[in-house]
């Protein structure tokens, strides 16, 4: 595709832990188009935030890229020395994290990170101190915060949660880039703030043309708000699709599972969610390993591995056994 | 901030007032008779009478506090039976060495220890990590009159890279006494070889008395360091691209410095204590030496002022750092 902005392929991310290593991200491949947004859905643990901190290579010293790339542009972040990636950091790609009161220094004033994300956002331009400050109270206005000088003024624990949040957009919106990753941007807050957090990095997003990446973990969400899906299971991704087509016709068993797990107006209860849980990646079987809690599985799947198979030209599934 | 400091320093008070009573209680109950100590033991015992009735020391232990108290409050400590003069004499005398001592030391303290944990940091799981982290588990579990004893030895007569006794040498001429401080009041004078003179003289005593505080700073500023290396907020400065060397003296150095200044505040309060034998080690003549003397020849007079002193020293090196945690940590407030 012409379009292609950021794809990763057949990224292996592996733990180094006491036991061994574990296997977390294991063959993922991702593809975000200019101006799109992918929606990558999974249950917690299954490697989602690992693969996009990749991207950045913002993991922690113990996580190391066992193989595969990560192309931006046509060129594979994995392999760049030192300055290119952080121009690419810097102008480029943002990642805003899941905890937003974890993700702020407790230490320094609002003000005071945000200018830092300015400063270094252009090394060849010197920003005066003026420049900087009117940058990051427009950043804030944007995020729907009023009286932005004061919170510029405040320090990370004098403000709540669903502000942080925003704050933490406002953080990655503050430079104008082509690619914004959220990870599970709601997740911290109470559903009336998740809301209109989503909706507010949606149209964010689409007034300034990113693509954007959205992590979670809920499918009703991700419905709202991408164009595509990847459905990521213990660190596979196992079906990928228009968000519509994933609706009306999901293929992989997890990702039926999945929607049956998002609550239904018209009643029914609640649903019987999947049984069991992530398997571990520490000498993981071979094969598929949603296979222990697949109601499908049969010989082939506790043996190999499947293959992506597309479906159609948008709609891909790994699995031996779709419908 | 002016509410904190009228409200810490009136606590002040009231500990210093504290201190008074219990330090005056404690030397006076404890057996032997000071006025025969200090007259020795061939004094007649209408002598040593005259003396005791002299130093109230027939009266009651509240009466006796009321007359050091309101003499106290007029300036007046009164007098020391070992040398014969005002306690306060003496004092004005031998606290400007200690107060040198301790201010180098601490200035070491500082500094070597910020050094060390930021490089032990910064190399970490290496040699430079594993050498720093070998010497700190000696240099804590060895008490600093001890390692003032081997200093000695090594540096000063093994090696013989600077003198060991005093604070100047024989030879030289002190410079006019402006500040009391040795190396201050010779840099005044433009002396400089009587500067560096007193620096070679300082630095044995200073250094082994920094020592044990400054190797723990150093492990706990290291491994403060260590932890927040883990944090969010550093992945996420990461993330944005900000310069390695910034995130590490910025975004990392200030959260990590928090712990370690409250420690170093005590160790830094607790150096006027700890330099009583490495004074007497050294022959260093300062107020612990004298205090220590006082101690052992029951000199009540000097005992309570030299207690009075370090605890005076001790509450203001507080109140400085809890303002400096204060600066550095914004969820801490001052209380106003």
């Amino acid at each position: 595709m012409t379009n292609e902005l950021l794809s990763i392929k057949d990224l292996e991310v592996w733990y180094k832990t006491y036991r061994g290593y574990a296997k977390v991200v294991n063959g993922v491949n991702l593809t975000v188009n200019k101006g799109e947004k992918v929606g990558v859905v999974g249950e917690s643990g299954c490697g989602k935030t690992t693969t996009m901190k990749s991207i950045l290579r913002m993991n922690v010293q113990s996580a190391y890229v066992n193989s595969g790339e990560i192309l931006y542009s046509g060129e594979n972040i994995l392999k760049m020395n030192e300055a290119k990636l952080q121009e690419i950091r810097r102008r480029d790609i943002a990642m805003i994290s899941q905890e937003p009161s974890a993700a702020l220094n407790p230490v320094f004033t609002i003000g005071e990170q945000i200018r830092d994300v300015i400063r270094y956002s252009d090394t060849k331009k010197k920003f005066t101190k003026e420049e900087m400050q009117s940058k990051a109270i427009d950043a804030i206005k944007s995020v729907m915060i009023s009286d932005p000088e004061r919170i510029l003024a405040s320090y990370p624990y004098q403000l709540s949660g669903g502000m942080k949040q925003r704050i933490c957009i406002a953080m990655g919106l503050v430079v104008p880039r082509n690619v914004l990753i959220a990870d599970e941007p709601g997740t911290a807050l109470d559903v009336t703030i998740q809301d209109q957090i989503h909706r507010l990095l949606h149209n964010l997003v689409e007034e300034k043309d990113m693509s954007l990446i959205m992590i979670t973990h809920s499918l009703g969400v991700a419905r709202e708000l991408v164009d595509r899906i990847h459905v990521m299971y213990a660190g596979d991704v196992v079906e990928v699709a228009k968000t519509d087509d994933l609706f009306k016709k999901p293929l992989h068993p997890y990702t039926i599972g999945l929607l049956d797990c998002v609550p239904k107006l018209s009643g029914g209860g609640i649903s019987e969610g999947i049984y069991g849980y992530v398997p571990s990646y520490i000498n993981p079987a071979p094969g598929c390993r949603f296979a222990s809690r697949c109601p499908k599985a049969t010989q082939i799947c506790r043996e190999q591995k499947p293959s992506m198979t597309s479906v159609d030209a948008e709609h891909s599934v790994a699995c031996f056994n779709y419908q | 901030m002016l509410r904190f400091l009228s409200r810490r320093l009136l606590q002040g008070v009231f500990v210093i007032f504290g201190l008074s009573i219990f330090i005056f209680v404690i030397s006076r109950i404890i057996p032997g008779d000071p006025a025969k100590m200090a007259l020795g033991p061939r004094a007649t015992e209408t002598a040593v009478e005259q003396l005791r009735e002299e130093m109230h020391l027939n009266d009651s232990i509240p009466e006796q506090y009321y007359y050091w108290i309101t003499g106290a409050l007029k300036g007046d400590l009164g007098k020391s039976v070992n040398t014969k003069r005002a306690v306060v004499e003496d004092v004005s005398e031998f606290l400007p060495a200690t107060i040198e001592l301790v201010i180098v030391s601490g200035i070491i303290l500082i500094v070597v220890s910020l050094l060390l944990g930021v490089l032990a940091a910064r190399y970490k799981d290496t040699w430079i990590d594993a050498l720093i982290r070998f010497t700190a588990y000696i240099g804590i579990a060895i008490p600093s009159f001890v390692m003032a004893i081997i200093f000695l030895l090594i540096f000063g007569l093994v090696l013989q890279w600077v003198p060991v006794l005093g604070r100047l040498s024989p030879g030289m001429t002190p410079p006019p006494t402006v500040t009391g401080l040795m190396m201050v009041d010779s840099l005044i004078a433009g002396d400089m070889a009587a500067f560096w003179d007193a620096f070679e003289h300082i630095i044995l005593p200073a250094i082994s008395l920094a020592l044990g505080g400054l190797l723990q700073e150093a492990r706990i500023l290291r491994s403060a360091i260590s932890d927040n290396m883990g944090k969010e907020y550093i992945a996420v400065a990461r993330g944005y691209g900000i310069p390695n060397n910034k995130i590490m003296n910025k975004y990392l150095l200030k959260p990590s410095m928090i712990p370690v200044v409250s420690v170093m505040g005590l160790d830094l309060a607790s150096l006027m204590g700890n330099a009583f034998l490495v004074e007497k080690i050294f022959n260093w003549p300062g107020l612990s030496r004298y205090g220590l003397n006082a101690m052992l020849t029951k000199d009540l007079n000097a005992i309570s002022a030299v207690i009075l002193i370090i605890g005076l020293m001790f509450l203001v090196i507080n109140i400085v750092v809890d303002i400096i945690i204060a600066a550095l940590d914004p969820r801490i407030r001052l209380g106003d």
